[in-house]
């Protein structure tokens, strides 16, 4: 085994012995100062975890936070240097610890979280605005196709995320009910949107390259009472459209 | 090999280490203040307030790239997509400096996020040679590497660090990056002698100084373990360090890093102002 | 394959929701650089940075195997009548940490070093 897989090895268990050949000035092995390295892994690792997951933290507490995350840090440390993408395989790893299982909201929430930061970090657009939209001829407008921004998340789960997130950071639930969540940053932050009922299949319909007729009806399907106003709305409002060639 | 004129293209002045917390009071209120240091892997996203704020701050500042992740000194080969990140990083902004560290981070394990420490020996050498040599070439520019604090040290270890950084820089080229904090951290925490270290180090090749806080703790034995944790001011035993060097070496471009418990802007912008009279004497 | 909605109704609708948009001028680069967002909103949207520095924090191995969640989670009620999570609500479930079965694929090594 190479010296730095030993080195590794040691450092994520505990357990482990200190390896050889690793010494202090007086030549006795090192004990307290092998821990050093140890504690600058895993605490930096979990603090990163707590910046990325403030909703999750207060959700269970530091205490517990700093639990968990210990263990998901040494299960899977991340793959490379940026810190800003760690912990995307952290709602996977909720759903499946079994202490938990009461609380199934949590990896939903860790879902959201995620999303708001690979929103703020993602690629700007140029938004379609209102203007051009109304300068599209109306008989052009059922054919007329639009991108969905990088930084634009959608989400569906059947918990209120939205409304736990908030509580959890200090604010109001709202309404307790499954929640379709469009993740939005007009310019450098990045909001959380509730949808009505079909917004969510008329954006991932656009999303898809469906024309705007398409999609609307594709929505129109899946939720009876979808309202393409509102939803344009508020994509114009959101300035998550972005242009797109007609096929 | 490169011998591009040295040192760096920043100013003889203080820095600090960028929080994006102080943004408006550095743009408002900078003081001595005449240049930034980044960590490259925070500015490795697609868009967003990050790169608005980096672009908006380099038109006013000179900026130094400073690489925590690229594990220079690891067993295996350095991880392509990185150096590849680094180098779009560092193709748009044209920073005044590029460094990174003489540690490791990354193994096939994952990235550790901290900086590792490396025996020394010429197979150390060798490779760690080879892997700024590759970093110069792929960048096209000279790098600066910077000594590490060390909390132990290894058995296998035949050469001190001063020798093992005089002779990277003479195969590779490259400059160094002086770090006093580290210096004196490492010299306490290994008995060593942080006067005698500095009187060995290249000092012509030294293009950046760093600046920083530390804890004190102490080992299992009652021996003092001092942790670089950039987490204070500055101690005074440092800075004594530090005006001595620079009286002997003339002004150097000096940083100031605060990473954890970040204070206040005046409180960092007088740590600069410390600094600048230490610099500057007369003025 | 779903109908698509019939032109008509697609100009109509496009016409409301332009309604009351209009094309907002943008601010000024700087400022939106500052920061300055809605309250509550960003924070700590941009995740983790990066340090080079140490810790003197040393990492308290707590067991999450065996610890009850002690945040807001306990004032999350949903409509399923799951709350959130106490020791009487967790005992009733016949919670009994350690001692449950684990999911398939634990590493055990790590319970048994964080249950050290």
């Amino acid at each position: 085994m190479s010296t730095q897989t030993q080195f590794i090895g040691a450092l994520l268990d505990a357990a482990a012995p200190v390896p050889d050949g690793l010494i202090d000035p007086e030549g006795r092995a090192a004990g307290k100062r092998f821990d050093v390295y140890r504690n600058n892994v895993i605490v930096s690792l979990v603090a990163a975890l707590r910046d990325g997951f403030p909703a999750l933290n207060s959700l269970l507490g530091p205490e517990y936070f700093d639990a968990l995350a210990g263990i998901y840090v040494r299960q899977h440390p991340p793959s490379d240097p940026r810190l800003m993408n760690y912990g995307a395989s952290l709602p996977q790893f909720l759903s499946g610890f079994e202490p938990l299982a009461h609380l199934p909201y949590l990896a939903d929430v860790a879902r959201l979280e995620l999303a708001i930061r690979t929103s703020y970090h993602a690629a700007d657009h140029t938004p379609v605005t209102p203007d051009q939209l109304a300068a599209i001829p109306p008989e052009a407008l059922g054919n007329q196709c639009f991108g969905l921004a990088p930084s634009a998340v959608l989400i569906h789960s059947p918990y209120p995320i939205v409304g736990i997130r908030a509580k959890a950071l200090g604010g109001n639930m709202g309404e307790a009910r499954a929640h379709d969540v469009l993740v939005a940053r007009a310019e450098f932050d990045p909001i959380p949107h509730i949808l009505a009922p079909g917004v969510l299949s008329f954006l991932t319909a656009l999303s898809d390259g469906r024309a705007l007729g398409d999609a609307a009806g594709l929505a129109a399907e899946a939720a009876p009472e979808f309202d393409l106003s509102a939803a344009l709305g508020l994509s114009l409002s959101a300035q998550i459209l972005t242009e797109r060639a007609i096929p | 090999m490169f011998d591009a004129p040295f040192p760096t293209s920043l100013p003889l002045a203080p820095g600090v280490g960028y929080k994006s917390s102080h943004f408006a009071q550095i743009m408002a209120d900078p003081g001595p203040v005449e240049w930034l240091e980044i960590h490259a892997e925070n500015y490795m996203g697609d868009g967003g307030r990050p790169l608005a704020q980096l672009r908006a701050l380099s038109e006013r500042f000179s900026i130094s790239v400073h690489g925590v992740g690229l594990s220079i000194g690891g067993e295996g080969p350095l991880d392509a997509d990185h150096l590849a990140r680094l180098k779009h990083l560092v193709g748009w902004l044209s920073p005044a400096s590029f460094s990174e560290h003489l540690a490791w981070s990354t193994h096939s394990t994952g990235y550790m996020n901290d900086l590792l420490p490396l025996p020394y020996t010429d197979a150390t050498l060798t490779r760690v040679a080879e892997h700024i040599d590759e970093v110069q070439t792929v960048l096209g520019r000279r790098m600066l590497l910077e000594n590490p604090s060390t909390y132990l040290a290894f058995a296998e270890t035949d050469m001190s660090e001063t020798d093992f950084l005089s002779e990277l820089t003479r195969r590779t080229g490259c400059g160094l990056l002086l770090d006093v904090n580290n210096v004196f951290v490492s010299a306490t925490n290994q008995k060593t002698n942080a006067e005698a270290y500095l009187k060995a180090f290249p000092t012509h090749a030294v293009g950046e100084l760093h600046l920083g806080g530390h804890d004190v703790q102490s080992d299992e034995h009652g021996d003092p373990l001092l942790i670089d944790s950039h987490g204070a001011a500055t101690a005074d035993p440092v800075w004594k360090l530090y005006a001595d060097l620079i009286a002997r070496i003339g002004p150097a471009p000096t940083l100031i890093e605060w990473d954890n418990d970040v204070p206040d802007w005046p409180v960092l912008r007088n740590e600069a102002e410390l600094a600048a009279h230490i610099l500057s004497p007369v003025a | 394959m779903s109908k698509m909605l019939p032109s008509l109704a697609v100009a109509s609708a496009v016409a409301a929701a332009l309604v009351g948009h209009t094309t907002v001028a943008n601010a000024q680069e700087n400022e939106k650089c500052f920061g300055v967002s809605l309250a509550g909103e960003n924070d700590c949207a941009a995740g983790p940075g990066t340090t080079c520095a140490g810790t003197s924090t040393v990492d308290y191995q707590g067991n999450a195997w065996t610890l009850v969640p002690a945040g807001t989670c306990a004032d999350i009620e949903l409509p399923e009548g799951r709350m959130g999570a106490t020791l009487a609500s967790l005992a009733e479930e016949g919670y009994e940490g350690l001692a449950r079965d684990l999911p398939e694929g634990t590493d055990t090594a790590i319970l048994k070093m964080l249950d050290s």
